[in-house]
């Protein structure tokens, strides 16, 4: 990757930390935070955005965000009230924004008459501005360049305010705390400047040698002199957000055009602006570069060979403020995998070696058998800390909700509150990822579907603001995320009838309320009577579900009529390594996943029955389950192994119908580490990955839906059992 | 392998446009397949069978961590299965971007030829000889035939076709 190219992605990826900064300060004004901080991020998130973007002459973005920068400072000055309204707007502009940005990624359009509308409305939240102004005259093409200060800051003024002006006299050292505070000057300087005829110089007296200069320091005082209608208090008010935090002196020297105020020490000549901030800045710049390179440097692993790992050291004024998560580096995910891949390996390799121990006639007790056993111990560790480095919180897929749930509930008119917990539980990068897609989906469903709308909640005596809750929490080595709504629960009633309407049932079967409940799972069931824009185009809950389960994951409802439903999606924590059955099957060593087993069963001689063409069932409690000789079905035999003489296993497919798995024997469980079929070789019908076990043999991983599945096509007779067996 | 073939294998080739072969018997006949595409050479190990493969695909074998596919190269040009033994040898190829097995007898030998040394296959017009020869070698008095391995695979095979 060129390097302008690498620039332009890690804009992206602190694009994305912006926005997400941004909705979350929002939101949190929107809850009633006060804490000039909170205003402060925001306005900041978006004042970044708007800087990047600027250095990639991404205009549209530029110019979208500076609007909002500019009714965002309105609010942080305290000239707009945070009322919900304004917060409501303000979301919209926060994710036409977002829009924007993945329209500059992905180089795509973004629908500009919905820009334009919005940023019409957040022009015309400026209070200075009168009604009915039109809003063309804005200085669109305000174009953000690295010097923080140029020629259209200024271009705000009123020339015909002149009338009445008072000439004003500003002295203004800004301390180191007000950098730290990522107050910016320019913002402040341009603000002023807003007032009216400003002329502003820098007096860099007080600069020491750069040997002496501490990059945060606060060294310059500018002068500026301002020709302004407002009074005094006005101009207090631009500082209003750094006082304590720099020295201001205000003279006001009189009507008049004298410049400069007498009483105020300061050289006129360098008031004639002939100082050249802009170089000034550069160099300064450029200097506080060096010096970070060298520490980053020092800091870096000695080779470097193609500069993928690059400390986050980025050199980020605005951010001045400690992240509470401490340092941190990006490294290029595939150095993560090589590492996990070797990591694999070892523990292979230290399971074959302590096999071996027994074969070469050493006793337990002997030290190569503890020195072993003490290496296992370490190989464990090793393997847990390197799957924790792509492990990620789910906040990253938990921040893109608020916005989902605003849609929704916009497009549904209902009124939702949408509650996160646990949103630091950590997870493989990948699993996040690909629960994105079934959790927006839940999330719809449970906005669409879960919540009754508002008159519907105010009748049943509950708050008119139904309340999605959201949360993720670790347990027993898996992660659960609960999608819960306090809605009206499901309409069992009704579930019955559809499925029955649509033949996935007999209208009359006797069903327990969880079967009912889990009948939304069916392939082709979809609960709305129309189909919305919302949720279901026909794929609804058995979508959710076989991704769910494409990640070795399992899907429960919980639901209680009146007060709601609760999704619980369970995951494994990694997609690296699998918990596993490990049997034989027609001489084979087969993995058999252990999400997909039920429970493990010795068949009786009674129990088995043969239906037509060779196909066999097993009765399970009274229950007629097909039974699917694994070993015959891989074609590693070509006759119907014994059924008495081994072991079946209990497993139930994506479509959630039970079968019944004959194998020769079980060997045990353990977690194995999940290697590529496709890499070397290609797909192989039946099997889902390969494994290496511990005498270092490769075993193959069984893909149960696709053996249930090609038994199904083997055996036509079955079909109508199979039906009444689901 | 003999030091005496190489030897004579060197001596009759032009050092300016050698290319080195590693070649290999399957019963009676001999093959070979450019070194640069054969990383190691490994003794045969009991390799786990594959559903629904075809039956030249012997299984996967582990080669350090990774899947490697065996392939029954008698099988594959169409003589009979190999019953392989411990003295049997996996030749690991490179092809593309997958790796290998190669099960043949033996590794007989690496020459080192130029390009003038390569016949065009004779046109005997069996399937085999059209998909995997490239060309024959005569050395003394044998003749050694050139494998391409692009269609070794079953994939490739259905993409060739």
């Amino acid at each position: 990757m060129d390097a302008m190219a690498e620039i332009r992605q890690t804009f992206f990826q602190e694009c994305d930390e912006q926005l997400a900064e941004l909705e979350m300060g929002l939101l949190a004004i929107d809850d009633g935070d006060r804490d000039p901080e909170t205003v402060n991020a925001v306005f900041r998130a978006v004042h970044s955005i708007k800087g990047g973007a600027g250095a990639f002459g991404l205009d549209d973005l530029v110019s979208f965000a500076h609007v909002f920068e500019t009714a965002l400072d309105h609010l942080r000055a305290g000239r707009l009230a945070p009322a919900p309204e304004l917060l409501k707007t303000m979301l919209r502009a926060a994710d036409a924004l977002a829009d924007l940005v993945s329209a500059a990624r992905d180089e795509s359009g973004v629908e500009p008459s919905r820009i334009a509308a919005l940023a019409a409305e957040l022009r015309a939240l400026d209070p200075a501005r009168p009604a009915g102004e039109g809003v063309a005259d804005e200085d669109d093409s305000f174009a953000f360049s690295p010097v923080p200060m140029d020629e259209s800051m200024f271009d705000d003024l009123d020339p015909d305010a002149a009338a009445r002006e008072t000439e004003f006299a500003i002295r203004f050292r800004p301390h180191r705390d007000l950098y730290a505070k990522a107050n910016e000057t320019a913002l402040l300087l341009r603000e002023l400047a807003g007032l009216g005829e400003m002329s502003v110089t820098c007096d860099r007296s007080g600069l020491p040698l750069l040997s002496e200069l501490d990059p945060e320091g606060g060294y310059l005082t500018w002068i500026i002199s301002l020709r302004t209608g407002a009074g005094e208090g006005a101009i207090r008010d631009v500082f209003e957000f750094v006082d304590g935090d720099c020295d201001l002196d205000i003279a006001a020297s009189g009507e008049g055009l004298g410049r400069g105020g007498d009483d105020l020490a300061f050289n006129d000549e360098d008031s004639r602006g002939d100082l050249d901030i802009a170089a000034l800045i550069g160099q300064m710049q450029a200097s506080v570069e060096a010096e970070l390179a060298r520490v980053a440097e020092t800091q870096t692993a000695p080779a470097r060979p193609d500069g993928e790992p690059r400390l986050d050291l980025a050199a980020k004024p605005d951010h001045a403020k400690p992240e509470q998560g401490g340092a941190s580096i990006r490294v290029d995910l595939d150095r993560v995998d090589r590492l996990i891949n070797l990591v694999g390996e070892l523990v292979i390799n230290q399971a074959m070696l302590a096999q071996q121990v027994p074969e070469a006639g050493l006793s337990r007790a002997n030290g190569v058998a503890t020195g072993l056993s003490e290496l296992e111990q370490l190989t464990r560790e090793i393997q847990d800390s390197v799957m924790a480095i792509r492990a990620q919180p789910v906040k990253s897929v938990f921040q893109r909700m608020p916005r989902l749930v605003r849609e929704v509930a916009a497009l549904t008119g209902k009124s939702v509150r949408l509650v996160t917990e646990g949103e630091h539980t950590e997870v493989d990068k990948t699993v996040i990822e690909r629960i994105a897609d079934p959790l927006t989906h839940m999330i719809r469903n449970a906005i669409d579907h879960g919540l009754e709308r508002p008159e519907a909640r105010v009748a049943a005596g509950k708050p008119e603001e139904g309340v999605v809750r959201l949360l993720a929490l670790h347990r027993s080595g898996r992660i659960v995320i609960e999608v819960s709504d306090d809605g009206a629960g499901i309409d069992r009633a009704r579930v019955k009838a559809l499925a029955a309407g649509k033949g996935l049932i007999a209208a009359d079967a006797p069903l327990s309320d969880e079967e009912v409940d889990n009948l939304i799972f069916l392939p082709g069931f979809s609960t709305a009577s129309t189909v919305s824009d919302i949720s279901g185009r026909g794929v609804g809950m058995d979508v959710v579900r076989r991704s769910i389960q494409a990640l070795g994951g399992r899907i429960s409802i919980q639901s209680r009529p009146g007060q709601g439903s609760t999704f619980i999606l369970s995951l494994p924590l990694t997609l690296a390594v699998l918990d596993g059955m490990v049997v034989t099957a027609g001489g084979q060593t087969l993995v058999v996943p252990l999400t997909a087993i039920i429970e493990t069963l010795q068949p009786k001689i009674a129990d088995v029955h043969g239906f037509g063409g060779g196909a066999r069932v097993i009765a399970i409690r009274e229950e007629f389950t097909p039974l699917i000789d694994v070993g015959r079905e891989l074609g590693y035999r070509d006759d119907d192994a014994d059924a008495v003489a081994g072991v079946s296993i209990l497993v139930e497919s994506e479509s959630g119908a039970r079968f019944a798995l004959l194998v020769d024997a079980i060997l045990g469980q353990r977690q194995v580490v999940i290697k590529s079929l496709e890499a070397n070789y290609q797909h192989v019908p039946g099997i889902a990955a390969a494994t290496i076990l511990g005498d270092g043999r490769v075993a193959l991983i069984l893909d149960v839906d696709v053996v249930v599945a090609s038994s199904r096509a083997d055996v036509q007779s079955l079909d109508h059992l199979l039906a009444t067996a689901g | 392998m003999t030091a005496e073939h190489v030897n004579q294998g060197r001596r009759k080739t032009d050092p300016q446009r050698a290319r080195e072969l590693i070649a290999f018997r399957i019963g009676a006949q001999e093959f070979c397949v450019d070194i640069m595409s054969v990383p190691e050479i490994r003794g045969w190990t009991p390799a786990t069978a594959l559903p629904q493969s075809p039956s030249f695909v012997r299984g996967v074998v582990n080669l350090r961590g990774a899947v490697l596919p065996i392939v029954d190269l008698s099988a594959r040009l169409g003589f009979s299965p190999t019953d392989p033994t411990a003295r049997h040898v996996i030749i690991v190829a490179q092809i593309g971007n997958q790796s290998v097995g190669l099960l043949v007898d033996a590794v007989s030998d690496i020459l080192s030829v130029t390009d003038n040394l390569l016949q065009p296959t004779p046109d005997v017009a069996s399937e085999m000889a059209k998909i995997f020869v490239k060309g024959v070698i005569a050395i003394e008095s044998r003749m050694i035939s050139l494998i391409a391995l692009d269609h070794v695979l079953p994939g490739a095979e259905r993409e060739a076709a």
